[in-house]
């Protein structure tokens, strides 16, 4: 399957409720898979086509106020539309999944893949402090299963989660194992596992107001100190990443989704001429796995992070690290994708003889 | 003879008016004079009569009306300014049962949510949307709104509104009328207790509509901003039917039955 339709066909099996989306390459797969599924017959699961992104993702906080599982999916330039409606999300705390299938930017840039959207993803995107938790697949195995982790890692924290794709990862095909079909929610179970959700006042309970707004200063700061506490929570508990061939390792590459698929073959490459590289990939991009990488720049001499941008993930590997090592990026723009031995060369060249 | 006290009074045969249940009992943030009560008022009402507390889900706009859901007293949900009938959207389609309506001023539906509100009227979303339409930016202070009238002044149009520099009034109403999805489309007023009985009948007949899953119910309210005409009460409900009445007439515009 392509990442897109495993995505897709994954977020069904998750239970999802409905989904809200507008098309944009190169992510429209998404879309299309799920109308041609026709969920609304498999589950009840409602698909709608929007008329903007800026729609889309405000359906999708409508429908989570309702304590629904639901979803949308865009690429860059859709997903800047999105972030107004994804601030007010995160400031309502209402869980939903967002998948940001990458192009190439700024502006309409291009389709081919990208991973410049890191700050956006990462550091906000839209107004006030807020964090999504960023899930950073690799594979389109990981396309499915983070569409289920998704779902239960924003009802776990009543917080959107942000799926970082890239147009690679998306368009790709890959064998997939997909979980078996997981019922949607009943009304019985949303009342009792969401009791916050706007189902409706009845006589036995006060009524639910879903806002983001408090004009009270003094209240408006303990919900952000509580939204805070929240997002430490996070850090403690969801760090995600894997380590490939870091216990011996000299040096070290940081790279995540399309970027860690080409630098674990530039580890292999560089490992043939005798020289010892790891890989620390990071699955959660928020929350970042800055303690693993603090530890590894105690064993290392030298740290590359490769990214398809001008280098952003950079930035919290370097807070990671401080001035202990050498930390160096090596990206490529505008919808390229690095070769293996570009990356090699780099390493060669940027941390070994630099 | 015995002293009447206030308890004789108020026994239930004496009493011929009581504020819905429905509304809480937070001291309205409106101004006095305004229509927003009156319009929340009857809406809670309407809500009342046709027993859907348990059952309704109310989308709160931004803009004076933010604050709905501190005095309407359903479960609601607050929306980015304009983006109102796209969470409806949402709600209904995933909770066929339920009651969704949305609650909207003029700079909300007419303005940033154009494209929103056009949408779900034309996607025929079984949803009720109520418009107040009194042709300012209140909140903010009084600011040009798409329904400010040609030469009307606010305090962005200080000299009035010069419609050839700043575009002409949207009349939102006629234009969502000519949507297939649209089933009752009406424009109407609360600033006398007969135009309050006919708003009444009209917000009924438009929960009625989805009740009967028949499409969406599109119900304008023309109201006053005395605060922002800069003008007591009395003088912005006259200013209103010499002025806004004749632009914005009241009445069915549409009636699919």
């Amino acid at each position: 399957m392509k990442g897109n339709e495993a995505f897709a066909e994954a977020a069904i099996r998750a239970g999802a409720d409905g989904y809200f989306g507008y098309p944009i390459t190169p992510q429209s797969e998404v879309m299309e898979y799920l109308m041609a599924e026709k969920p609304h017959e498999r589950t009840g699961m409602v698909v709608l086509q929007a008329e903007s992104e800026v729609a889309a993702i405000n359906m999708v906080y409508g429908g989570a106020a309702c304590g629904k599982r639901v979803l949308t999916s865009s690429s860059s330039p859709g997903i800047s539309l999105k972030q107004e409606g994804i601030s007010y999300i995160a400031g309502a705390e209402l869980p939903c999944v967002i998948l940001n299938v990458v192009r190439g930017g700024p502006g309409l840039g291009t389709i081919q893949p990208s991973q410049s959207d890191y700050f956006q993803s990462t550091k906000g995107g839209g107004h006030g402090d807020y964090r999504m938790i960023v899930l950073a697949p690799s594979s389109v195995q990981e396309m499915a299963d983070f569409a289920r982790l998704g779902f239960d890692l924003a009802f776990k924290y009543r917080n959107p989660v942000l799926v970082l794709s890239d147009g690679a990862i998306g368009q790709m095909m890959e064998k997939v194992e997909l979980d078996e079909q997981r019922p949607r929610f009943t009304e019985e179970e949303i009342i009792k596992n969401t009791p916050w959700a706007t189902t409706g006042k009845t006589k036995d309970r006060e009524r639910n107001i879903i806002t983001s707004l408090d004009l009270d200063s003094a209240k408006q700061e303990l919900h952000n100190h509580a939204l805070q506490a929240k997002y430490k929570l996070m850090q403690e508990q969801e760090t995600r990443f894997e380590m490939i061939s870091c216990e011996d390792a000299d040096y070290l590459i940081v790279a995540y989704g399309t970027s860690a698929r080409i630098s674990q073959k530039a580890v292999d490459l560089l490992r043939a001429e005798g020289i010892r590289v790891g890989l620390l990939r990071p699955i959660t991009l928020f929350p970042f796995p800055t303690e693993i990488i603090s530890k590894l720049a105690d064993q290392v001499k030298g740290i590359l992070t490769v990214e398809m941008s001008a280098g952003q993930m950079i930035e919290d590997v370097k807070l990671a690290v401080g001035c202990r090592v050498k930390v160096e990026h090596f990206g490529r723009m505008g919808g390229i994708i690095p070769s293996p031995t570009e990356v090699v060369e780099a390493m060669k060249t940027k941390i070994i003889g630099g | 003879m015995a002293e009447i006290t206030k308890e004789d009074i108020r026994k239930p045969e004496n009493l011929i008016y009581k504020k819905t249940d429905l509304l809480t009992d937070k001291p309205l943030s409106y101004c006095p004079g305004c229509g927003h009560g009156t319009a929340h008022r009857i809406v809670m009402e309407v809500l009342e009569e046709m027993d859907i507390q348990d059952k309704t889900i109310g989308i709160a706009p931004v803009g004076c009306s933010v604050l709905a859901y501190e005095f309407m007293n359903i479960d609601m949900q607050q929306a980015a300014h304009g983006r109102a009938p796209a969470l409806a959207t949402a709600v209904k389609r995933l909770n066929p049962d339920k009651f969704v309506f949305t609650y909207q001023g003029d700079g909300d539906l007419a303005a940033i949510g154009t494209a929103e509100t056009i949408h779900a009227c034309n996607r025929g979303e079984n949803i009720v949307i109520i418009f107040i339409n009194n042709g300012i930016y209140g909140m903010t202070g009084g600011q040009m709104a798409p329904t400010t009238l040609p030469g009307m002044k606010s305090s962005t149009s200080p000299y009035g509104r010069d419609v050839h520099m700043m575009g002409n009034p949207l009349k939102m109403t006629e234009l969502v009328a000519q949507l297939p999805g649209t089933i009752y489309v009406t424009r109407q007023a609360v600033h006398t207790p007969a135009n309050v009985r006919k708003t009444k009948k009209a917000i009924r007949k438009a929960f009625e509509n989805q009740k009967l899953n028949k499409g969406l119910s599109f119900v304008e309210i023309v109201s006053n901003c005395n605060s922002g005409w800069k003008m007591n009460p009395v003088q912005a409900n006259e200013w209103m039917v010499e002025n806004m009445f004749p632009f914005y007439p009241l009445g069915d515009i549409k009636v699919n039955d």
